[in-house]
């Protein structure tokens, strides 16, 4: 036992005297959460619009006021002539126009119908859908309170309610998934290297000349890892509480036992690493390109894995972080308990007893 | 008690890195395995400290099998590697601590063992292992492979890398370790290093030349051997090659050793000889044979 003590004290030293892994610990994961949170975001702001409008009457008037009333659009300038709209999407500035027909009011009240036509700026096709989609519903607003007097024969009025994200805020489905990111990350990455560098400097050699045992190794090797993950988890939950407003509706026992649990097997991913490469490089590249890329790419953090192709949807499956991201948007948004999650937890299990024995049978007791 | 090798064979896919090699070491020998680099020594000692598995033929290090006993191996010998293999962002101090605590022991208890050593690195102990000079650092090394009073060590070219000063108060202190009883295989590439073991082994291309004391190695050389010096090495070195009475030349510091054929050598026939090639004001002088001179002839063969 005071061997073993002796090794991660050892550790310790390693991590704290090292800059560049202090920095990958600590200020990467508050520097993502950051950035994910404020900079990276599906939602539309004070996206700037360009209006044209050829007939300018009360209707067209109106219609304006409640779109640059509204906090998402602002609008950017007015233009005269068709011609001009090619010119200022080119300019970058506006990501739409609004370009009302001659007669608009006039329409509306003989024929009841009038066109406007929107135009927008699909270089970035979510934003120009969601644009779209905002106008549109701004649009059904002006029309529902017209309509209040006339009465119609049938009438289907969608009343939609947004449950566990009514504001649908980007940040709520960014924190699970750079949660996990750094959970991962950190302890297969970090893990990895660190045995590997062992192995590299030759001081595996002497670590197995020695009356240590392999486990007592790798365990300590893990041990500090286990210990400053945890912390990361829970910084991470804590800005995105204080900052991010984002609430925690179940149980944060149950998030801290899932994380500690998602943590092991990311451990238990590194360890399994270090043993089938030589070098930091490689055990730093197998962590970036083999756990980082599925991770973002196909653990449904960005993407949706329902609207993948088949293949990839069965690839994702074999991901943890997948399984991880679920049982934490499921902790977090829902307020789900473990009744909920348990066949996630019990495959996150079974993949960590995998890793685990895979390691401990791919660990080399000799040089060769 | 101390080392018993038979047969060792090794080969890493189509190099054969030892053939057939069989030494003992006695308990409380301070045995070195001398041989150039590529020799195979590295993985002599990887084999012995359990570390390589070997293709062919046994070994025994303090009566354990190399295979079947190497938990128990791993116990009571101390190794040091080649490379400098301490970690170099841990002060002097921690590393030592750090060794002492994963063979369960502590600086304390065997402070008797390293302390001549020690003493010499102590004023740095707080200084990191990766800023210590080649000296210090091999001495750093050795401390934390003799703290846990290993029965057996082993040391794979300790002094390669470190000054001349450095290297003598190394072979000093191994000897003072020998007294105390700990069985030493050493390897390195230095023939005058050899002369201060008990018995050398000379070992090159895989295989052992000769095993013997470093007095009865000399003796091995088969002629009588001259010291040569002239003005001119270049050309002293072509007209010896030339002679034809020549049996080996080789160049050892500002001289070079001769051998003749001939059992009824004359100083003045050779003397002539380099007067005739034009050589001017060289000196030929009798010498005794070192390690080297034999350890060129056996190779010779």
């Amino acid at each position: 036992m005071k061997r073993f003590i002796g090794f991660i004290k050892k550790e310790f030293y390693h991590i704290f005297r090292d800059k560049r892994s202090l920095f990958i610990l600590f200020g990467m994961p508050i520097a993502q959460i950051l950035l994910f949170g404020f900079a990276i975001t599906n939602e539309i702001n004070n996206v700037d619009i360009a209006i044209l409008d050829h007939s300018k009457d009360a209707s067209t008037q109106e219609i304006i006021n409640k779109i640059s009333a509204s906090k998402y659009f602002t609008i950017e300038q007015f233009i005269t002539r068709e011609a001009d709209i090619e010119d200022a999407f080119k300019k970058g500035k506006i990501k739409a126009v609004l370009n009302f027909e001659k007669d608009f009011s006039k329409n509306l009240i003989k024929e009841q119908r009038a066109t406007l036509q929107i135009i927008s700026d699909a270089t970035d096709p979510n934003t120009a859908n969601t644009i779209t989609n905002y106008i549109s519903s701004i649009l059904k607003n002006y029309e529902q309170s017209k309509n209040r007097s006339i009465e119609l024969d049938y009438q289907v009025i969608p009343e939609t309610r947004m449950v566990y994200n009514p504001e649908l805020k980007s940040v709520f489905t960014f924190v699970p998934g750079v949660m996990t990111i750094i959970l991962m990350l950190v302890s297969a990455m970090m893990t990895s290297i660190s045995i590997t560098r062992e192995k590299e400097l030759g001081t595996m050699e002497i670590l197995l000349v020695s009356p240590i045992k392999p486990f007592q190794v790798i365990i300590g090797k893990v041990v500090p890892y286990i210990f400053l993950s945890v912390i990361n988890a829970i910084v991470i939950v804590i800005l995105s509480i204080f900052i991010f407003k984002m609430p925690v509706q179940g149980s944060l026992f149950l998030l801290g036992a899932e994380s500690v649990l998602f943590i092991i097997a990311s451990l238990a991913l590194g360890i399994l690493i270090s043993t089938i490469s030589e070098t930091q490089q490689t055990a730093m590249m197998i962590s970036l390109m083999g756990l980082m890329l599925p991770v973002i790419l196909l653990s449904g953090f960005i993407f949706p894995i329902s609207s993948m192709p088949e293949p990839l949807q069965v690839i994702s499956h074999i991901i943890p972080a997948k399984w991880f991201i679920v049982i934490i948007k499921g902790i977090m948004l829902k307020g789900v308990d473990i009744s909920f999650l348990w066949k996630e937890s019990v495959i996150l299990i079974g993949m960590t007893i995998l890793f685990i024995g895979l390691s401990i049978k791919k660990y080399k007791i000799r040089l060769e | 008690m101390g080392i018993r090798v038979t047969d060792i064979s090794k080969s890493y896919k189509n190099v054969k890195a030892l053939k057939g090699i069989t030494f003992d070491v006695k308990e409380g020998e301070l045995f070195g395995l001398i041989g150039p680099d590529g020799a195979g020594k590295t993985t002599l000692f990887r084999i012995l400290t359990t570390l390589l598995f070997s293709d062919e033929g046994e070994a025994t290090v303090a009566g354990y099998d190399v295979v079947l006993d190497y938990k128990d191996i791993r116990q009571s010998v101390g190794y040091m590697p080649g490379k400098f293999s301490l970690y170099q962002d841990l002060t002097v101090e921690e590393n030592l601590n750090f060794f002492a605590t994963i063979f369960g022991t502590t600086i304390e208890e065997n402070y008797d063992l390293i302390k001549d050593i020690y003493i010499q690195i102590e004023p740095f102990k707080k200084r990191r292992a990766g800023q210590l000079s080649g000296g210090m650092k091999q001495k750093l090394a050795l401390s934390c492979a003799l703290i846990h009073k290993p029965k057996v060590l082993f040391l794979d070219e300790p002094t390669t890398g470190v000054d001349p000063v450095s290297r003598k108060e190394f072979w000093e202190m191994l000897k003072r370790l020998q007294k105390k009883g700990i069985t030493i295989l050493v390897s390195t590439p230095y023939m005058d290093e050899a002369a201060l073991c008990d018995r050398i082994a000379l070992i090159q291309d895989g295989g052992i030349l000769e095993i013997d004391t470093p007095e009865s190695i000399v003796h091995k050389f088969p002629k009588a051997l001259y010291n040569i010096g002239a003005n001119n090495m270049y050309q002293l070195i072509r007209s010896l090659n030339n002679y034809e009475h020549l049996y080996s030349v080789y160049p050892f510091g500002e001289f070079v050793h001769y051998a003749d054929k001939r059992p009824a050598f004359n100083i003045a026939d050779l003397a002539q000889y380099l007067d005739a090639q034009g050589l001017k004001s060289f000196s030929i002088e009798p010498t005794k044979p070192t390690i080297e001179d034999t350890f060129m002839e056996l190779a010779k063969k």
